[in-house]
């Protein structure tokens, strides 16, 4: 069943469901990227649960004029429409008054949220319109959807995608730079505001297939995932779009594979577990390329120490530091140094000599800052320079006894 | 309205949404002032799959199992944001994000995939709460508040959430100046030897319990909206912090009550037939308080003066 379902063989529906998915989650991580480098991630939570109340309302309205209250593109419309006034409550909210925007983003998601529980309470009483798929749109399920529905979604997802790729330059000059977008005429709340009706509407379209609570992950999770894997910002768009993009076409495949396997929620969980790939294994930021440099790092100074040590004859104590010593072949396990050991030993000390003499002269004022203890004064001076140092130290001299 | 009908049916629901909403007022107001609001959000969101692993281990849907997994799961989530925050070098939001979503999905998941058709578990539920249906069968009348045998059938809730309160209210007054000065200056208070780090995750941890105390009593949303709305209107009430608490305390009440009242009653008095729900009327009416706080506070400026009159 997966893998008809991975090579789009479970029915016309699914298809495009899959489709929608992928396209959805494109455009979720693309736009979220932005969000991201704004460091305004949270919004997009204000927003999502913001489209509850427009959802309620559409639904009573719809049944009210005598229609279907299901009907998906109604209820997206109430949904963008009461999202956008939660969105401008939160702007609202931060530049007018004292209160920080994580307080007004909390503020108005419970509140819009509260309201729409409300008005879901009405709609059960009414027991007017089949009410049984407004509960789908808090968690995403595309059980039993219409094809009607399926073309809506794939084409918002399309047609969004579409949107974000038209506006990443200027967004991608906001997010870095707010002041020199303005000074080139480009009005970074204007773009700010467009970056926010683009996340409105990856909410409107994931209503149906991610549902409300969890679409805020489709916009934070790649981008966050993404951002492990390079430092460069067009890169991380284009990764954010893939991690974006691959999530919800394997989630969209993986939930339509089996029963009781609701579509948001897998497609979230497989972003997620792209997510601790990277943190663990991308090449750079991640958690064992770190574990990996640390170690390395532990290394050089274990042995510098060690030499630096043998090289004036003091013991060393260190389990440690003889084991590394001991498997470079520097000394035997028992801390009395090889002869390459020796030789290592008195280049290092030669080469501490030198780092002082640095650090006593003025002339070399600029290098002196780069002795960080490990570093070959010979990867930063000419052999020149290094020769009017050693002058400066002298021949060999007598060994104190 | 009559003693005999109101004390059974409508004075439980009312004290236990009074306090919940301050006992999650309370910490809020200095979440609201830390700039970590959200940390409300993300651990109402995380108790689902606490609540949900709770059920797979212990087969059953009481009280404290699913208070101590839904505790559990709120450290755990805020130990993970602390660890991808750190190790991926994420700002706190997106990290917060992150943990929140995936362990939501997660319960979700492990929701839909056991079987819990048997027991009352379910999402909407969860988000939902169920205020209306805390009921206090035992009561007669007013007389019945005196009455040991009919004590005694007080829905837990109530003694669970009251609890609770009081652990808050005492967790403030005990570090009442350390948390103070940590909340307006850190290095300050570092200076004086605190410990701001410890008081901070204390901080945390409080109002984790409170979210899982109310969580079981009255639903997620409800949470959130307690944990911001009413210490945010009264952010723009005073600039004093002991008066900004005194408000959001007012506040908390005010839509506690305002709120279960409209939901029991406001449809019935539009010609309907049927309550709506109380939580959602509750966080709605914090709602409609902030606004009106945005609008006319006194001290709604940044600048902190307060307006003319």
């Amino acid at each position: 069943m997966f893998l008809e379902a991975l090579t789009l063989q479970l029915g016309y529906n699914a298809t495009l469901v899959a489709v929608g998915a992928a396209l959805l989650g494109i455009s979720a991580g693309v736009t979220g990227t932005f969000l991201f480098l704004r460091k305004r991630a949270l919004v997009a939570d204000a927003i999502s649960h913001a489209t509850l109340p427009g959802v309620g309302i559409a639904f009573i309205a719809m049944v009210a004029l005598g229609g279907d209250g299901r009907n998906l593109a109604g209820l997206m419309l109430g949904s963008a429409l009461s999202a956008w006034i939660g969105l401008l409550c939160v702007q609202a909210i931060t530049r007018r008054t004292r209160l920080a925007e994580d307080s007004a983003i909390g503020a108005v998601l419970s509140a819009f949220f509260g309201f729409g529980v409300v008005l879901l309470t009405v709609i059960q009483n009414m027991q007017a319109g089949r009410q049984a798929g407004l509960d789908g749109l808090l968690l995403g399920s595309t059980a039993g959807m219409l094809m009607q529905d399926a073309v809506i979604i794939a084409t918002g997802g399309a047609l969004t995608l579409a949107l974000v790729l038209l506006l990443r330059r200027p967004m991608t000059l906001v997010a870095f730079d707010a002041d020199y977008a303005r000074s080139i005429g480009v009005d970074p709340d204007r773009v700010d505001l467009m970056t926010m009706g683009l996340v409105l509407a990856v909410t409107v379209v994931g209503l149906k297939i991610v549902g409300l609570i969890l679409i805020v992950a489709l916009l934070i999770i790649p981008p966050v995932t993404a951002r492990f894997w390079t430092e460069r910002s067009e890169r991380v768009v284009a990764y954010a779009g893939v991690i974006g993009g691959l999530s919800g076409f394997l989630g969209a495949a993986i939930s339509a594979s089996a029963p009781a396997l609701p579509t948001g929620p897998i497609i979230v969980l497989v972003c997620f577990g792209l997510f601790v790939i990277s943190l663990f294994f991308a090449p750079e930021r991640g958690v064992l390329a770190a574990y990996l440099r640390h170690r390395q790092f532990q290394r050089k100074v274990h042995i510098r120490q060690g030499l630096l040590a043998l090289a004036q004859g003091q013991p060393v104590y260190e389990p440690l530091t003889i084991r590394l010593l001991a498997r470079e072949g520097l000394a035997r396990p028992d801390g009395i140094p090889t002869e390459a050991g020796r030789a290592r030993a008195a280049r290092a000390l030669r080469d501490e000599h030198r780092w002082q003499v640095v650090h006593r002269s003025p002339d070399y004022e600029e290098v002196s800052s780069l002795h960080d203890g490990l570093r070959d004064i010979e990867t930063v001076l000419t052999p020149d320079q290094i020769a009017e140092i050693d002058d400066r130290i002298g021949g060999p001299r007598e060994v104190p006894a | 309205m009559s003693g005999a009908e109101f004390v059974p049916l409508s004075l439980t629901p009312i004290l236990i949404g009074v306090f919940t909403a301050v006992a999650c007022a309370l910490p809020g107001n200095f979440l609201v002032l830390r700039r970590q609001a959200l940390i409300g959000d993300a651990i109402s969101h995380v108790v689902l799959p606490g609540i949900v692993v709770a059920f797979l281990v212990t087969g059953t849907v009481t009280a404290w199992p699913m208070m101590i997994g839904a505790a559990l799961a709120s450290i755990l989530a805020v130990v993970l944001i602390e660890a991808i925050r750190r190790l991926g070098r994420i700002e706190t939001g997106a990290a917060m994000g992150v943990v929140f979503t995936a362990m939501f999905a997660g319960g979700v998941l492990l929701l839909e995939r056991s079987d819990t058709s048997t027991v009352h578990l379910d999402v909407e539920h969860a988000l939902m709460g169920n205020l209306e249906s805390l009921i206090w069968l035992d009561a007669m009348g007013w007389a019945s508040l005196l009455d040991p045998v009919a004590l005694a059938g007080l829905p837990p809730e109530l003694g669970r959430i009251f609890i609770t309160l009081i652990g808050v209210s005492a967790f403030l007054w005990l570090f009442w100046r350390p948390l103070k000065i940590s909340t307006f200056d850190e290095g300050f208070a570092q200076g004086l030897g605190m410990r701001t780090g410890a008081l901070g995750m204390a901080l945390v941890v409080v109002s984790a319990v409170a979210a899982v105390a109310a969580f079981d009593a009255v639903g997620s949303i409800i949470v959130i909206a307690m944990f911001i709305c009413p210490p945010a209107a009264a952010r723009l009430m005073t600039n004093r912090l002991e008066r900004q608490i005194a408000w959001s305390v007012v506040f908390a009440v005010i839509s506690a009550v305002m709120g279960y009242v409209l939901a029991g009653y406001g449809p019935l008095w539009l010609g309907g037939t049927n309550a709506v729900s109380a939580a959602g009327m509750i966080a709605t009416t914090s709602g409609l308080i902030l606004l009106l706080a945005v609008l006319f506070g006194p001290c709604r400026s940044r600048t902190g003066a307060p307006s003319e009159g």
